[in-house]
């Protein structure tokens, strides 16, 4: 299998890196991003699971969707979609703020994209109240208040997330060029929820 | 949940204590040390084994007899209902993730999990589900079976069949979280002398059985809300009375409920493939074949749900798909099989607790996986499905297999996790009880299935009444096994013989420690300096000199050097 | 004397597959085969079992080998010979399955498509269609359509269950027979005459097809001795066909879990000559003119037994029927379990 002593290639290799292991003294790396993509893996498997049985009641039933069900307006729901998709090119400023070691930047957009996530939220309990049949109308109605519902609980922790990143901002040494992760960890959050709506709005209005 | 984004990974300081030492109340809190949550996962899991098996002995007493007569057939569906859930949800698959805490860390080198927080959470999820589905019993139990097939299941009582829910989604979560840490360690925190290549076996499936998590259980919790919007709110995805679809609900359940069998069965592949060597005295046969095959196996996992919808809403065309795609897993599970007997043949074989449940594993499991194969072709599954000749294989699979697995990691690494021997004639009395009850149980049932008598049913045509009552017969001594283990366990962990570092002589990592290890596993990270199975070779150096290991340490912990690294390490 | 070890291992193959052989013809485990398609699947059946059994044979036999000839002696220390691995045994074990496994999926596939699995007949499934409410069950809010059917739409259905033999496809059955499964019982309805009953007769030799429904919850219509199964899914047809060649009694089961009675939900399928046959069934016209039994007979549980009586009775009379009428209804009925 493996030899008995180290490989020289490596030893040579470790001594490379000793500058920057000292300065990580019996620290862990930081894997927090790694461990983050792939708990977003599979959260998107939720979705997945749901998208999928969306599409199975849709392709089973001879109608869909089901006789009766009231048209839906597109316009509010557009200009939602509109918003959510500019909010993550919105909170990316941050990012680059951030990294700028920018933390005034970072608030400024931070408090944008929080905005815009609110006004999203704000437009989808306007669209609710505002339809025409309701969780148990049909089939159609269930799985779209379920997908939406859930998909806006996503959206609602997304915004506590960029909500708590912008408390701990507060204190301007918290965030700085080097160490932001909470802030990465809301854009990712925040883009991952944007992705997952661009295919719930298709899936939902559009097909 | 979004712990992980806010997740602190210091780890605790070193106290000046005897290493590896702990208080006993320390397994009675929110302790953030792998040793100690792998150990916490392991008791609890054992103690919802032993309900479990309760539940069991309890069904096989109503059987004992065609009528029904010893429960009501409510309570009979209650019992049926929970032992399933309980030994899926709250043994075995915790029990693989206590096996994955404890020894993970140490096997690659690193000084805890990735996540030591998130982990402690993940287990602390599991007893109050677990709490919850045992009270279920007081006030009204589940009783649509533990696939919980809508329409019945929105039928039977909502209590019962939201305590379930709420119990899956809360273990689901809990087995989520876990597998994202032993994702992230395994690929992360090997020391810098491991390449993935010259990981211990056990760290590859449980590379391969996290993915499955990852991948399975999502869709699961996905089901199981849309299911709970069924029960809850009155609408009607799964309930055809408002156009709903139960199929759905079946492909969404064994989406994750299949490839849960392998979440559970690989962790103990590993486990086997990392015990069987040490005790033969053999390297393992076909590192890369063993290795690479859990995680084929895991693919092709993926890839088989309908199997157990032979006889449902599964169209033509696709009953052959995943017959086809059911029968390859054969496959990569025959490397696996050959390989560990490849490994056994020619070997020194000590024949104690450890290496004797692990031998048993093979025997029992090939039974399973034989039958796993003939239950995937359609035109005999149509003829057995939700039969007793299920319950057979399934049993085969996860007792012979799951349950034979942990009993034998456990007797191997007990004397890691307390620094005491077990004591191996009480060990063998507990393995032939364990063997002959188990093929006393579940062997007739084979017959049964096939000759007519389908499962969950309390009550019987008389004509199965002999192999019915042997099948009892067998529960009670598969009841009566678990006492001299108990005892064992018990009085060993107290006072059994000191086991000192590395009691068989093994080469992996976790043994280069002090037993049991001290807070941090390791006073020096360990260098690879063998592969994990080169027994027999004259250069092996298995207790390693502390000055030596001393000496070559130079790497960061943690610290993985690029692939250019390592393109020079030799062939296995 | 000292025989080569290269001989003892062929022995061992011979004597191995001869068992093999042996036993995947004579294990005696299946019931009796009571249709064509019974004996295609006991065919199939009994081949795994050959080569399930040289399989086991061989693992087993490498254990308790190993176990006594590899042990290790008291005072030994020493490890075993450092062997890896050998790619070409590799090769051949990882090979050796993949054929028998293909092949076990042809020969699968063959007998599949000869009992009917792949029967276009099967394919007019309208999908899901909106059944009527159960009495009791009430879901609020939901379409209130149910009175009118919906329109079929062309949507090229699949098939599900098992159809006719390939070379019977699109003709029509000789005898076809309803089957609604409810909690806890079947009722078969032929609809040539109209004729209900909870016990399913049938004339021997002819190609009979059961169309299969669910009333509430999912079952599965199970006929173990002709090895068909098919579950009964609300909303959803479904279909077995099949041609019975011996005359007998044989149990009906339903095999899928349905609440708290599935065990007790089982029934008598009779396979009867030409003659029995039409004469039951002009037995049971001529009493579907006597106006008070054709509306017991329809919620009829037919599985009652000297329990199953007790515990159908509040199913009994949630649908409108005293236990009384039950019983004497089906005098004749004999149980499963006596």
């Amino acid at each position: 299998m493996q030899g008995s002593t180290i490989d020289p290639a490596k030893t040579a290799l470790n001594y490379h890196h000793e500058t920057e292991a000292a300065a990580h003294h019996e620290e862990h790396p930081d894997h927090r991003l790694f461990g983050l993509l792939v708990f977003l893996g599979a959260e998107s498997m939720i979705f997945a699971g749901l998208f999928l049985a969306y599409l199975t009641f849709r392709v089973v039933a001879p109608v869909w969707p089901p006789e009766g069900t009231p048209e839906r307006e597109l316009l509010v729901p557009g200009i939602n979609t509109l918003i959510l998709i500019s909010s993550s090119f919105v909170i990316h400023q941050a990012d680059v703020a951030v990294k700028k070691n920018n933390v005034n930047g970072l608030r400024t957009w931070f408090l944008a994209t929080a905005v815009m996530g609110a006004i999203f939220l704000a437009g989808q309990v306007y669209e609710y109240n505002n339809l025409e049949f309701g969780l148990k109308t049909n089939l159609y109605a269930s799985t779209f208040y379920v997908l939406t519902g859930f998909h806006g609980l996503h959206v609602f922790l997304g915004l506590c997330l960029i909500l708590a990143v912008l408390w701990r901002s507060r204190n301007k040494e918290h965030y700085s060029g080097e160490h932001h992760f909470g802030v990465e960890a809301a854009e990712l959050y925040w883009h991952f929820v944007d992705v997952i709506w661009i295919v719930l709005f298709f899936l939902l209005y559009i097909l | 949940m979004t712990q992980a984004e806010w997740q602190s990974t210091t780890t605790p300081t070193t106290e000046g204590a005897i290493p590896g030492q702990r208080k006993w109340q320390d397994y009675f809190t929110f302790n953030t040390d792998h040793k100690v949550i792998g150990i916490q996962y392991l008791v609890t899991s054992f103690i919802f084994y032993m309900i479990g098996g309760a539940l069991a002995t309890a069904i096989r007493t109503e059987l004992a007899t065609p009528e029904s007569d010893l429960v009501s057939p409510e309570l009979y569906n209650n019992l049926l209902t929970v032992h399933g859930t309980v030994m899926i949800f709250l043994w075995i698959i915790p029990a693989g993730s206590g096996l994955a805490n404890y020894l993970i860390p140490l096997m690659v080198g690193a000084r805890d999990m990735a996540f030591p927080k998130m982990n402690a959470l993940a287990f602390w999820m599991v007893p109050p589900a677990g709490l919850a589905l045992i009270g279920s019993f007081f006030l009204e139990a589940p009783q649509a079976g533990w696939t919980s097939y809508p329409p019945l299941s929105l039928m039977t009582g909502k209590v019962g069949e939201g305590i379930w829910i709420f119990t899956l989604l809360v273990l689901g979560t809990s087995s989520i979280l876990g597998a994202i840490n032993f994702f992230v360690t395994i690929l992360r925190m090997r020391v810098p002398s491991m390449g993935i290549n010259d990981m211990p076996l056990f760290c590859w499936s449980m590379l391969a059985a996290s993915a499955l998590i990852l991948i399975g259980t999502p869709v699961l919790a996905g089901a199981l809300i849309l299911l709970a919007f069924d029960l809850l709110a009155g609408t009607a995805f799964f309930n055809p009375t408002g156009g709903g679809d139960p199929i759905v609900y079946q492909h969404m359940f064994w989406f994750y409920s299949h490839p849960a069998v392998y979440i559970m069965i690989l962790p103990l592949f590993g486990a086997i493939s990392d015990i069987l060597p040490v005790h033969a005295r053999k390297p393992i046969f076909g590192y890369r074949a063993i290795a690479y095959s859990s995680l084929a196996i895991s693919f092709l996992g993926l890839i088989v749900w309908a199997h157990h919808m032979f006889t449902s809403g599964t169209p033509a065309w696709l009953r052959m798909f995943f017959m086809i795609t059911t029968m390859v897993i054969a496959v990569p599970t025959g490397i696996k099989v050959f390989g560990w007997l490849a490994t056994i043949w020619g070997g020194k074989i000590q024949l104690n607790s450890a290496m004797l449940f692990a031998m048993g594993f093979i025997s029992m499991f090939v039974i399973g996986g034989i039958s796993g194969v003939m239950v995937a072709a359609v035109p005999f599954d149509i003829h057995v499905h939700d039969t007793y000749f299920i319950v057979a294989h399934l049993h085969y699979v996860l007792f012979g297999g799951s349950v034979f697995g942990i009993y034998s990691a456990i007797y191997h690494w007990f004397p890691k996790m307390t620094g005491r021997m077990m004591n191996e004639p009480l060990g063998i009395v507990h393995f032939v009880l364990t063997f002959i009850g188990m093929n006393l149980t579940f062997m007739p049932m084979h017959e049964l299935g096939l000759l007519g008598m389908n499962r969950r049913i309390a009550l019987y045509d008389p004509k199965f009444a002999t192999l019915n009552l042997v099948c009892t017969i067998g529960t009670y001594i598969l009841a009566v096994s678990t006492l001299p283990f108990l005892a064992n366990a018990g009085w060993s962990w107290i006072s059994g013989k000191k086991a000192g570092n590395n009691p068989w002589r093994a080469l992996t990592f976790e043994w280069m420690t002090t037993s049991p290890p001290a807070i941090e596993n390791f006073e020096q990270l360990p260098v690879l300096t063998s592969g994990p199975y080169d027994y027999g070779l004259s250069k092996r150096n298995p207790q390693m000199e502390p000055e030596e290991s001393r000496s070559n340490v130079e790497a960061p912990p943690g610290f993985i050097p690029p692939e250019e690294a390592r393109a020079g390490s030799p062939e296995p | 004397m000292k025989i080569p070890s290269n001989i003892l291992t062929l022995l061992a193959g011979v004597i191995l597959t001869l068992v093999s052989l042996w036993y995947g013809q004579n294990h005696g485990l299946l019931p009796e085969a009571a249709s064509d398609e019974a004996a295609l699947v006991d065919g199939l059946f009994n081949s795994m079992m050959t080569v399930s059994i040289g399989l086991f044979i061989l693992v087993q036999g490498v254990l308790i080998i190993s176990a006594i000839r590899f042990r290790r002696r008291a005072g030994d220390n020493t490890d075993g010979p450092p062997i890896h691995g050998n790619i070409p045994l590799e090769i051949v074990w990882t090979a050796i399955p993949a054929v028998i496994v293909l092949v076990i999926g042809v020969y699968s596939f063959d007998i599949y498509k000869a009992m009917g699995g792949f029967d276009p007949q099967a394919a007019t499934d309208p999908g899901i269609t909106q059944i009527a409410m159960l009495p009791g069950e009430s879901v609020p809010g939901l379409i209130d359509s149910s009175s009118q059917p919906k329109p079929r739409h062309a949507h090229n259905h699949v098939a599900l269950g098992v159809g006719a033999f390939p070379e019977d496809e699109g003709r029509p059955a000789d005898v076809n027979v309803d089957v609604m499964g409810l909690q806890y019982a079947w009722i078969f309805t032929y609809p040539d005459s109209g004729v209900t009953s909870g016990e399913l007769h049938i004339p021997v030799n002819k190609e009979v097809q059961l169309n299969i429904k669910a009333q509430d919850v999912l079952h599965a219509f199970w006929l173990p001795e002709f090895r068909l199964k098919q579950d009964a899914i609300p909303g959803r047809d479904t279909e077995l066909r099949f041609v019975p060649r011996h005359i007998g009694t044989y149990p009906v089961i339903c095999a899928e879990l349905c609440g708290a009675y599935h065990g007790a939900m089982n029934t008598k399928l009779y396979v009867q000559s030409q003659e029995e046959y039409d004469g039951w069934l002009q037995e049971q016209i001529a009493s579907l003119n006597d106006p008070n039994q054709a509306i017991a007979m329809r919620a009829i549980a037919p599985s009652e037994s000297r329990s199953n009586a007790e515990f159908l009775a509040p199913f009994a009379s949630q649908m409108g029927i005293d236990t009384a009428a039950l019983e004497q209804l089906h005098p004749q009925h004999i149980s499963m379990n006596r």
